[in-house]
Order: structure tokens, then sequence, then C-alpha cells
């Protein structure tokens, strides 16, 4: 078996945790779930920085932990690189020391990236003397990046890693977990509980809540679930499709986007011809028609099948609607729902006012 | 002559009890900072006794214990060391018992202030436990290294009760700087008796100003 398997079990007062974890052996798996449900007791856990009472943790077949036999490989013993959320860089050592302490310690055969290039990957050449009470939170989280790169982990699991910076530096880093992905041949297993953060670099995810891992799969398959909406946020709700760029409509600054089972109008996309994009589609911004309107501005028009009817929420609710074998989802009034008596199965016509692209997000391959 | 032998003995006694404070100290400050026991709060109070009991009482127990009759000095006399009162090996050990607390407090306090993140954090840059506590424990407590060793020193240096029960005033053997001066003192030698207690004086001030100096250039620091 190849990439993680974990399996957890963990009490701690009137906390319980009852968690499985699977992430593929490259791209990043998204661990997603509210503040406090246990997200970062399940990354302690596979680190072995926490013991769980019950459980069994394989990487690569390569066995961690299995309480049926008593089995506990120690954190220093495994293969293992962790970013935390705060960048927690020694502050005895400067930006080289810190990363030459792990590049030190990684077994001279296991090593998979030298000092160069991680200084090199993360943009670390200017800082290398700087003591890191002297760097910005931006910086600091770039070379504890780096630092647990040169550890030459087979797994790192990153906890949270934007949660402490401002808008402008969550950018910057958000470039670099992206070439992460796409460079490393490793899983990454990523703790966050903002969901446009998971869209745009997910692969997979798994939901978790009060302990419990509630889904996992695909990020545009789970994005479509209405019965995850309590789980995934109620105001970024929204369903997240792959799709090619087509066509550039450069006098109206228009591109078009071929998905699976239709087409959608995007402004001001920079992408090339031919280049994969993952698109996000807010609840909020589809409406639903039983004809196509002729005289309206929309432009995405698109046939749709009413697939589900999602809880009522106050005045709204969620409808998931597919288009030929995409689902997306749009949140309108429980009052529209029943003037145009909407139910499974019912055709209708999906008016997507607003795309956001999360680029790049799908990988070239 | 004698106040010279006084004096150098005082500096050897400190200097060995301070080494011996820090291989003792050390782990127990360690333990005391990190542990989730329930005796930690009984073995900080026996570590903090020293502070609020006469060094008499602490004495007249040590010189029971190590005393010919008492289970440490059969002990001892069973192993062909003979008894530890009235020797050198006595007074370090009486030492390295009343300056404990000026030793593990300081410690401790530099531990706590170093958390658990850092150690973990070399806990998966692939760092075993020894290596975690001399590569990152220790440079980050230093502060609490300079003071263990400088108060557990000083404080050797000044101890008197301890002394007097378990030490005596064999000269070179057991008569440290503050029993000669009380010895000059007690025969009116006023003069001889200023030297010593200037001396104590001044080393006293030197030591402190170094220990408070350093807290301001490391404040000025932040």
């Amino acid at each position: 078996m190849s990439g993680l398997h974990a399996q957890l079990q963990l009490r701690h007062g009137s906390f319980r945790l009852d968690a499985e974890v699977a992430a593929p052996p490259r791209g990043i798996t998204a661990l997603f779930g509210a503040s406090g449900a246990g997200k970062t007791t399940i990354l302690r856990c596979i680190a072995g920085l926490t013991r769980a009472s019950e459980g069994r943790i394989v990487l690569d077949g390569e066995c961690w932990q299995d309480s049926a036999t008593g089995h506990f490989v120690p954190p220093h013993a495994r293969a293992c690189g962790y970013v935390f959320q705060e960048a927690s860089l020694f502050p005895h050592l400067s930006v080289r020391g810190n990363l030459e302490y792990a590049w030190k310690r990684a077994p001279r055969t296991a090593r998979t990236i030298d000092l160069a290039a991680a200084i090199d990957m993360l943009g670390l050449a200017p800082l290398l003397e700087r003591s890191p009470d002297g760097l910005s939170g931006g910086e600091r989280q770039r070379v504890a990046i780096a630092r647990a790169l040169l550890a030459s982990p087979r797994l790192l699991l990153m906890d949270e890693p934007l949660a402490s910076l401002d808008a402008s530096r969550k950018g910057e880093i958000l470039y670099h977990v992206e070439r992460l992905r796409d460079e490393l041949n490793i899983p990454i297993v990523y703790v966050s509980h903002a969901i446009d953060e998971v869209t745009r670099l997910a692969d997979t995810m798994v939901v978790i809540s009060e302990g419990q891992t509630v889904a996992a799969g695909s990020v545009p398959e789970l994005s479509a679930r209405l019965d995850l909406r309590p789980h995934l946020g109620r105001f970024e709700a929204g369903a997240v499709l792959e799709a090619t760029v087509a066509e550039q409509d450069l006098a109206y600054g228009l591109t078009r986007l071929r998905f699976d089972g239709g087409a959608l109008y995007a402004p001001d996309v920079d992408a090339l011809i031919g280049e994969r994009l993952r698109v996000r589609i807010r609840a909020r911004d589809v409406s639903l028609a039983l004809s196509a309107p002729r005289d309206a501005s929309f432009l995405n028009v698109l046939p749709a099948t009413v697939s589900a009817i999602g809880e009522a929420k106050g005045a709204s609710l969620d409808v998931a609607v597919a288009v030929g074998a995409t689902t997306i989802v749009a949140r309108i009034t429980r009052k529209s729902v029943d003037a145009l008596a909407l139910a499974p199965g019912k055709p209708v016509f999906a008016l997507v006012k607003s795309v956001a692209i999360d680029r790049h997000s799908v990988g070239y391959s | 002559m004698n106040d010279l032998l006084a004096v150098w003995l005082t500096v050897r006694l400190a200097a060995v009890s301070t080494a011996l404070l820090l291989v003792v100290g050390t782990p127990l400050a360690w333990w005391l900072a990190r542990t989730r026991s329930r005796l930690k709060g009984s073995v900080g109070a026996m570590v903090a006794l020293p502070l609020v009991l006469p060094p008499t009482v602490l004495g007249f127990y040590l010189l029971v214990l190590m005393g010919p009759s008492g289970p440490v000095g059969a002990l001892t006399q069973s192993l062909g060391l003979g008894v530890l009162p009235f020797t050198f090996a006595g007074l370090v050990i009486g030492s390295v018992i009343y300056s404990l607390p000026f030793v593990v407090q300081p410690l401790q306090a530099a531990f706590e202030a170093v958390g658990e993140r850092p150690v973990e954090v070399a806990a998966t840059l692939r760092a075993g436990p020894w290596d975690r506590f001399f590569t990152v424990v220790v440079p980050l407590a230093r502060p609490g290294f300079v003071g263990a060793v400088v108060l557990g020193f000083a404080h050797t240096v000044g101890e008197f009760g301890v002394v007097l029960m378990i030490g005596g005033n064999i000269p070179g053997a057991t008569q440290v700087l503050s029993v000669t001066l009380y010895d000059h003192v007690e025969a009116l030698e006023y003069a001889q008796a200023h030297w010593l207690a200037a001396g104590m004086l001044l080393f006293s001030f030197l030591v402190l100003l170094a220990v408070y100096g350093r807290r301001q250039s490391m404040l000025a620091r932040i």
C-alpha cells in the first residue's frame, strides 16, 4: 500500500477522536473542519507527537504505530516533516542554522533535497544570515517550510501555515505550497478551516467534525454534496469544477472554459488555451429559472436538472443541479423553490452570475 | 596564612559543589518543569526546603545521617570510605543540598520558559531526546544556566551554619572563609576580620552586579 493510511482513536477529557485519514502518494490532502474539530490532534498523532491510544498509522507500507501490537515509532524516527501554525524557528540559530539543523540530521542515504535546492525553492538566499527575530511572518513560514523539507521527509504535514499571516503574505505562501504540491513526490496533509484554501490547493479532502471523519473524497465531488453543507461553511459554500481553457475572446476580455457537461464564460482569466483550471462557483452566485431568459445580463445560462434539494435554513436553501456530469449548487429562497415547484428530476436553467478561478490547481499533467 | 588557606578551600568547595549541583540539579529541574506527576508538588517543596530551614537544622540532620551510627554513615563505612562529617567530601554533600534550590529554581524557570514547542520541532527534524536537549533546550535555557551557576557558587561561598555543624573548623580541610571570619571576631582580631568581610562584601556585590547587569542588557536588547 502506498500513501498514508491512519486510523486514530483518542480520548482527551470530553473530546473524543475517532478518525480515519488516507492520503494518496502525491498531492495535497486537506484535513478540513471547524476550529476544535480535532485536525491538529490528528496531525500530531501522525507525527508521533501525541500518542493515539488506539490506532494504526502506515506510510508506504511502513508501520509507525500499531496499538494492537504496541508498536510505536518515536517522532524523531519517523520520516515526517511538520510545518507548525506558528513558524517556530529556533531563535538561537540564524536562518542558515535552522536549515542546517534539519539537513545535518537527515540520513545521507535518504536525502531527497539539498540545501541549495531548498534555499532556491523558497527564495531564502537573501535571508540566510538573518536571525529569526528580524523576519516577517511570511519569511519565517518560508524558512519553516524549507527546514521541514531539508529533513527529507516522506510525508509532509502542514498545520494551517497561513493562519497567522495577513492577506498579502497568505498569497505568497500559497504560491510556495502550490509549488511543493507540483514538485514534491510525497503526500502532503494540509490542515485548514478555510474552504477557499482547500479548493485552491487540495486534490482530495477529508472532512472532520467533532473528532470524527465525516466524508473523504475528491474536492469537486465533496463540494457538490448538499449533506456536507453544514460542515463546509454556509457563506463560502459552492461547487468546485475542473475546466479547460477553450477560447480567449480578447475583444471582450472573456475566456471560455469547457467542463464536463458544458462551458462557462469568465472575465479576465490569465491562462493559456488548453490549460486546466479549477473553477469555484459559489452557491449564492447561482440562480435557477424554468426557461432561458433572453433579455437578461447573465452570460452563463446552463441547462441543468435538479438532483437534490437541501434542508432549509431560515429563508433560503441549497439546490444541487446536474449540468451534464458536473454538479453545481444554487442558493435560493424557499419561496422560489415553491414558486418554481422544484423537485429532483425537474429540468431547469442555472444562471451563473460569476465564477472564481482557483488557478493551476489541477496541476499541469 | 590560615586566611588564604580558607579562601582557597572555599573556592574549591564552591567550584566542586557547583559542578555537582549542575549534574544533580539539571535533570531534577527538567523533571519538575515537564512532569505532570502528582509528586511534583512534594518534590518541589523538598528542593525548596533549604530556602526556609535554618542551616543549623539541616546541618544537624546531615550530621546524624552521615555520622557513625546514621544510615548514610553505616553505608559509607561498609564501603570502606569512613564517615563523612569533618571531611571535605562531607562539606560538598552538605553544600549541594543547601544550595540545591538556588540551582534548581532558575533552571526550572528557564526550562518552563523554553516550552514544548522547540523540543517538538526538533523531534520532527529527526533529533533524538539527548540531541534535542543539548542542541535546543540548553542553548535556549542559557540565561537559566548562568543564573544557576552564579547563585549556586555564591551561595556555597557564603554558607556558615551547615559547615559549622558537619565540618567543624579544621584548617585546610573544613575551615572555610565564613568560619574563619567568625574565629577572628571571637578572638577580637577585627583587622583581619575586616579583610575577609570586606572581601566577601565586594565579591557578593560583583556577583549580583553580573547577574543584574546581564538582565538589564538582555532587557535592553528586547
